[in-house]
């Protein structure tokens, strides 16, 4: 009789453990974005104003310039909870600091070989150029992104 | 901090026994160039309890652990050790240290010791042979890391790796390399991060039980120094032979397994790497190389062997006015022997000092190379 007992109860934490899982999967992904004061955060506001639907996913993170994140900002966000890492910032052309976007391309191409080397996927981190006018660009990548890190997690999911 | 853990750290380090001399201060390369610092005053406020004071202090993370007192310490008085111990405790107050590099090695170590799988052998293309299973297990450590992050000082450390394995087939050894193999973890321990040190630790242990090595050949002095000293005390015995790629070309020297040619450049100098030398006290092996290459001339730096000047800032942290200034007294010595090239056999002496010959306003007549480079350009056939 008692191993029956500890059968049922094998059982029962079993299936709690797989409605919890299946939960996890339906969690909305947490996405962090580093937008740049001059450009990407007045087109975040301008997607926001113009009433443009994307996903609530993302966390804006207001920075004076692109050119100031750094890998270990990337890497303590994608360590400490968020699915995926945007860094955006104004059009080569445009930088109110002359080279502060030319300088975070060089910082996110390193970062993604200091990820692939750590075995992290690099998918997770984007680079992208949004300029103050482009609200609905914003808009589209956050949409984009979003749907790229539900996938990404997926994969991950079946993995295991 | 309890008393318990100052008595604890004036235990195990002899600070009790300091005569209160001011050796240390004498020999410090910081203590040069930044007069506030001394570490026989550190060690004096600890013996006199004074540890608000220590903690508050930069002093405690100026230190280069370069080991110079430690070896020149008339009372023995074990001062890396305190370094480790205090830093162990202040760390529990706070996290905000001087971080170099924007902390980024750090938080590589950190990822690291969660324990999932790397991409560190990409390095290893079609002409470089590596076996799967061998006795002999090659460490390649960071360089990988570095070959990312330091891309901009225009060096490249996993040259280093390459033609270690290039040296290990000419002398007949065919090695492993691990992808499974994390970071030693020295920095941290310095850091006072005790915990994922050992985190660390208990990783690459397995990882070389796993492989089934008997020999590991390491190309990072730091490595062989942290696996040879630092591991027993945490992790127990490993049972394996560690040993630094130039004590192996310098046996295959001798035993005629190997052959060097003569080399474009004819006058060397040798930095004594702090790990290597100090730490290890093996002074001869790579000096025997240089000396093997033919028509080529090892001059003397001013200060060498146990005298040696460290190449700068230690474990990723406080790279200082102070540091810099060491490291061009160091390379002002190296032109002046007349040498053209300075070889050294640390990655971190590369790294660091190649650093300082790319600063604006210095122009020095040197140039820097890793001793396997060396041996890869100079081997013959």
């Amino acid at each position: 009789m008692k191993s029956k007992k500890t059968k049922q109860r094998k059982t029962k934490g079993k299936t709690q453990k797989k409605k919890t899982v299946k939960t996890k999967k339906d969690i909305e992904p947490r996405i962090i974005t580093f937008a740049c004061n001059w450009c990407s955060y007045a087109g975040a506001d301008l997607a926001g104003v113009s009433r443009m639907q994307y996903p609530p996913t993302s966390r804006i993170i207001r920075v004076m310039c692109s050119g100031r994140i750094i890998p270990t900002f990337i890497l303590d966000a994608l360590t400490d909870g968020a699915d995926g890492v945007i860094v955006s910032g104004c059009h080569f052309e445009d930088c109110h600091y002359i080279s502060g976007s030319k300088k975070a391309e060089k910082m996110i191409e390193s970062t993604k070989k200091l990820m692939h080397l750590l075995g992290m996927d690099e998918r997770r981190l984007r680079f992208e150029l949004i300029s103050a006018a482009e609200g609905a660009k914003f808009a589209s990548v956050a949409r984009e992104f979003t749907e790229e890190i539900k996938n990404i997690m997926k994969e991950k999911h079946g993995k295991k | 901090m309890g008393k318990s853990n100052i008595d604890d750290i004036i235990k195990k380090t002899n600070a009790s026994l300091c005569i209160d001399c001011g050796e240390c201060t004498g020999s410090c390369p910081v203590s040069r160039v930044n007069v506030h610092y001394s570490p026989r005053l550190s060690v004096e406020k600890l013996l006199l309890g004074y540890f608000n004071e220590i903690k508050n202090d930069d002093d405690i993370w100026s230190c280069l652990t370069c080991g110079l007192c430690s070896v020149r310490c008339p009372s023995d008085v074990d001062y890396l050790e305190f370094i480790r111990l205090a830093r162990k405790e202040i760390r529990k107050y706070t996290n905000q240290l001087n971080y170099s590099h924007n902390r980024i090695l750090q938080k590589t170590m950190e990822i690291m010791v969660q324990g999932q799988s790397q991409n560190r052998t990409d390095w290893i293309n079609k002409d470089l042979r590596v076996s799967k299973k061998s006795q002999y297990l090659f460490f390649t450590g960071c360089l990988p890391y570095f070959e990312v992050i330091f891309e901009h000082l225009n060096i490249h450390p996993l040259d280093t790796a390459r033609n270690a394995i290039k040296i290990l087939k000419k002398i007949g050894i065919k090695p492993m390399v691990r992808n499974d193999e994390v970071c030693c973890g020295k920095d941290l321990l310095y850091n006072g991060d005790e915990d994922n040190f050992v985190k660390l630790a208990k990783l690459n242990k397995k990882m070389i039980k796993e492989s089934g090595a008997k020999k590991i050949i390491f190309s990072c002095p730091e490595c062989l120094q942290t696996m040879k000293e630092i591991y027993p005390q945490y992790v127990g015995k490993m049972n394996v032979e560690l040993i630094h790629i130039t004590q192996l070309v310098d046996e295959a020297l001798q035993k005629e397994k190997l052959h060097l040619d003569s080399s474009k450049t004819k006058k060397f100098t040798y930095q004594d790497p702090c790990a290597l030398g100090r730490g290890l006290e093996i002074y001869d092996a790579p000096r025997n190389i240089i000396k093997n290459i033919p028509e080529s001339e090892l001059l003397p730096m001013e200060r060498e062997r146990e005298d040696s000047i460290c190449c700068g800032p230690s474990a990723w942290i406080s790279c200082t006015n102070y540091t810099k200034r060491i490291q061009f007294v160091r390379l002002g010595q190296a032109e002046k022997t007349g040498a053209q090239v300075l070889v050294t056999a640390c990655p971190k002496c590369t790294i660091h000092l190649s650093c300082a010959l790319s600063a604006d306003d210095v122009d020095y007549n040197i140039k820097l190379m890793d001793i396997t480079t060396l041996i890869a350009e100079t081997m013959k056939g």
